[in-house]
């Protein structure tokens, strides 16, 4: 009877079932791999694209977003990879990078070698050889179940990588996973890429989304990160290059093991439509999470900034930092749920979320929520929205600076307020440049 | 033959909101004088002092504030401080995160090239730092508050002390000192006298507006202007602090309702 009852599909979703059906069976992957996304789809088919109605996606209308679904992008051919190349002698040579282009892994433009402690396989091969733990540490084991956007990308997933890290091992330059979308052509991708960090490893891992060309871009990546035990990983994720017509989901999913560490910041500056989700589950007692990140938004933009934080074991620490500064008609979405279930006793949790707003036309939705379910819990969440303070533009100019510097000077701080958080000085450097590049463009 | 007018106020009328503050202030300062600006709590002192920067709570009804003959009525805070004004605030503001350094690296290059267009590069690192390093050596403050985010933490006397170290960097034409003194101990009240009386030039105006004579024992006026409800009630020599001080307002107030 549910058919009966089932909305029309939208243009978008017809589209996205064809080619669903249409590529099924040349999507990489044994029957585990196939049986994982028949499910995944048939969960984002009968829900479809969510809409307002769905809670976690109230803010980001992602149906009225979408109105189409682009088909999934080709091959990269030598073309692409040209463009790649160009892309990638513009950054500083890491120790250790992993290169997708087009979704697709390219160990020729990777340099892995360096590091024999990371490891790097081809996600089609890896998803040729599924085993059930395979199937387990790429959907980070239930982490985000349920979510559509993850749905879609199980279903259609192709191309990612899977890094292993060695217990132990003590990657002292970043990693990087960079992935350049040379948009030749109007086209989706669906990437996913596993990082596993070993008991005691510990790396920072800075995720690289770089956009050439000008064609309509849809992408729906996902990174999982399985931190194991007393591990220590750092997750930075950026994103660089214009783009009007892209639209633009990220999910984090990331287990963090007994003991371990993690954190993860991502920059939210470029893009007509950003989402990042990030879901995270503690997998042991006595572990620490650190989630913090900064959107610059402005024209018509949309960044959202989604996050789940599950706390299902004790004395458990996280924190949540995430600002925002909105300018022009930009609308920014920060919504987090911190979840404590009844086992998850010491919890430390703390979230906030601070917003400038910059323009009458400017909008921004916070909605935190704490769900605690354990008695002896330290949890707090706050969020205020504003504009930037009068006494302090006062002052400024009072000593020569004119508005726009003034101005720049006080976001520049509220910004780096949250860069801070970022442990690699180098990191934070390239992210307080481009800060300040964002900021130059207000006044320009 | 006597020095130019450094600042002309006439007739000036100010409110705030439906407030009027201000009821006709009439005042001339000349180039190289020092002037102190005397009266009681809620007489319009730091009304006068806050209009003659350009804060935008106070709104000009009437009247003609004028710095070397040019009307600056229309012109904003930065506008203003460009001309070589300098407001030494009663409440220095805290701005977390941005650092004094920075701060007075962007406020030097500003005041010292007026001309100057966005995104024009600042000031040279070396000299810069040269200079600030020398400026809180003479004023007596640790080279570690270049460091720290402005005025964030500091005492009342630290913050006052910074406001000093602005003004001797920025090397204003007329400088307006806002209670300066308040919250002050004696070492600190004098380190700031100190400063403020290394800055007195010819071609260098102060203001310096205070509850207390003592102040005027380390920064000697040439002039002292009473205020009480809004207008000058009095001016005369340095002699008035001495008879302030024996007498009180209450004279004064009454004169002036």
């Amino acid at each position: 009877m549910t058919d009966m009852v089932k909305r029309k599909a939208s243009e978008a979703e017809t589209a996205l079932s064809q080619q669903f059906m249409q590529a099924r069976d040349a999507l990489p992957g044994n029957t585990a791999v196939a049986e994982l996304r028949k499910d995944a789809f048939g969960r984002f088919d009968a829900a479809g694209l969510p809409t307002r109605r769905v809670e976690a996606w109230h803010y980001t209308d992602l149906r009225s977003f979408m109105g189409t679904a682009l088909p999934a992008a080709a091959a990269p051919d030598n073309a692409a990879l040209d463009v790649a190349r160009e892309a990638l002698a513009a950054l500083p040579q890491p120790a250790c990078r992993i290169v997708l282009v087009d979704g697709v892994y390219q160990p020729a433009l990777s340099a892995v070698d360096a590091s024999p402690q990371v490891s790097v396989t081809a996600l089609d091969d890896a998803l040729a050889g599924a085993d059930a733990q395979l199937v387990r540490d790429l959907t980070g084991d239930g982490c985000g179940a349920g979510d559509a956007a993850l749905d879609l990308n199980a279903a259609l997933m192709g191309g990612g990588a899977v890094v292993d890290i060695a217990a132990g091992a003590n990657i002292e330059a970043p990693l990087e996973i960079v992935s350049v979308a040379t948009r030749r052509n109007d086209a989706a991708i669906f990437a996913r890429s596993l990082v596993r960090a070993g008991s005691r490893a510990a790396a920072t891992i800075v995720e690289r989304h770089i956009l050439r060309g000008d064609a309509a871009l849809q992408a729906n990546n996902a990174l999982v990160i399985r931190t194991g035990d007393e591990a220590d990983i750092a997750h930075i994720w950026v994103a660089e290059g214009q783009g009007d017509r892209q639209l633009h989901i990220h999910s984090l999913l990331a287990t963090i093991g007994d003991k371990a560490k993690f954190s993860s910041f991502g920059l939210l500056d470029t893009g007509a439509f950003a989402r990042r989700q990030i879901f995270a589950r503690f997998d042991g007692a006595g572990a620490s999470l650190d989630l913090s990140g900064l959107a610059l938004v402005r024209d018509r933009d949309h960044r959202d900034t989604t996050l789940v934080v599950e706390h299902v074991h004790p004395n458990c620490k996280s924190s949540e930092y995430f600002k925002q500064i909105v300018d022009g008609a930009g609308t920014g979405v920060f919504q987090g749920r911190i979840s404590v279930s009844r086992e998850a006793q010491k919890t430390d949790g703390a979230m906030k979320s601070q917003t400038i707003l910059l323009s009458d036309d400017a909008a921004m939705y916070n909605k935190p929520e704490l769900e605690i379910f354990a008695d002896d819990v330290a949890c707090g969440h706050g969020a205020t929205c504003g504009s930037l303070d009068p006494d302090q533009l006062f002052y400024a100019m009072a000593r020569g600076l004119p508005r726009p510097q003034a101005e720049a000077l006080l976001l520049e701080a509220f910004g780096e307020d949250a860069i801070d958080r970022v442990a690699n000085e180098q990191v934070r450097e390239e992210l307080t440049g481009r800060l300040r590049h964002w900021l130059a463009g207000r006044t320009a | 033959m006597s020095a130019p007018v450094a600042l002309k106020i006439e007739n000036l009328h100010v409110s705030v909101g439906e407030t009027p503050i201000l009821k006709g202030v009439n005042l001339t300062m000349r180039q190289g004088e020092t002037h102190a600006l005397m009266g009681p709590n809620g007489s319009g002192k730091s009304t006068l002092a806050y209009t003659l920067i350009g804060h935008p709570k106070y709104e000009i009804t009437e009247g003609i504030i004028s710095i070397d003959g040019t009307d600056i009525n229309e012109l904003d805070p930065c506008e203003r401080a460009r001309l070589g004004m300098f407001l030494a605030f009663q409440y220095p503001v805290t701005i977390p995160g941005v650092k004094v350094a920075d701060f007075l690296r962007h406020a030097m290059t500003n005041i010292r090239n007026p001309d100057r267009k966005e995104g024009e590069e600042l000031m040279s690192m070396r000299d810069f730092r040269k200079e600030l390093r020398d400026t809180m050596n003479e004023l007596n403050i640790d080279a570690e508050f270049a460091r720290r985010y402005l005025n964030d933490g500091f005492s009342g006397g630290e913050k006052k002390r910074m406001e000093i170290l602005q003004m001797t960097l920025l090397g204003p034409k007329f400088g307006i000192l806002d209670e300066t003194d308040s919250g002050l101990d004696i070492d600190a009240l004098r380190v700031v006298s100190e400063g403020v009386n290394a800055l007195r030039a010819d071609k260098r105006s102060f203001l310096v507006i205070t509850h207390y004579q003592r102040l005027l024992e380390y920064i000697k006026p040439d002039v002292i202007h009473v205020l009480a409800n809004g207008r000058v009630v009095r001016s005369g020599g340095p002699e008035l602090a001495l008879e302030l001080e024996k007498t009180g307002y209450k004279d004064f107030i009454a004169a002036a309702a």
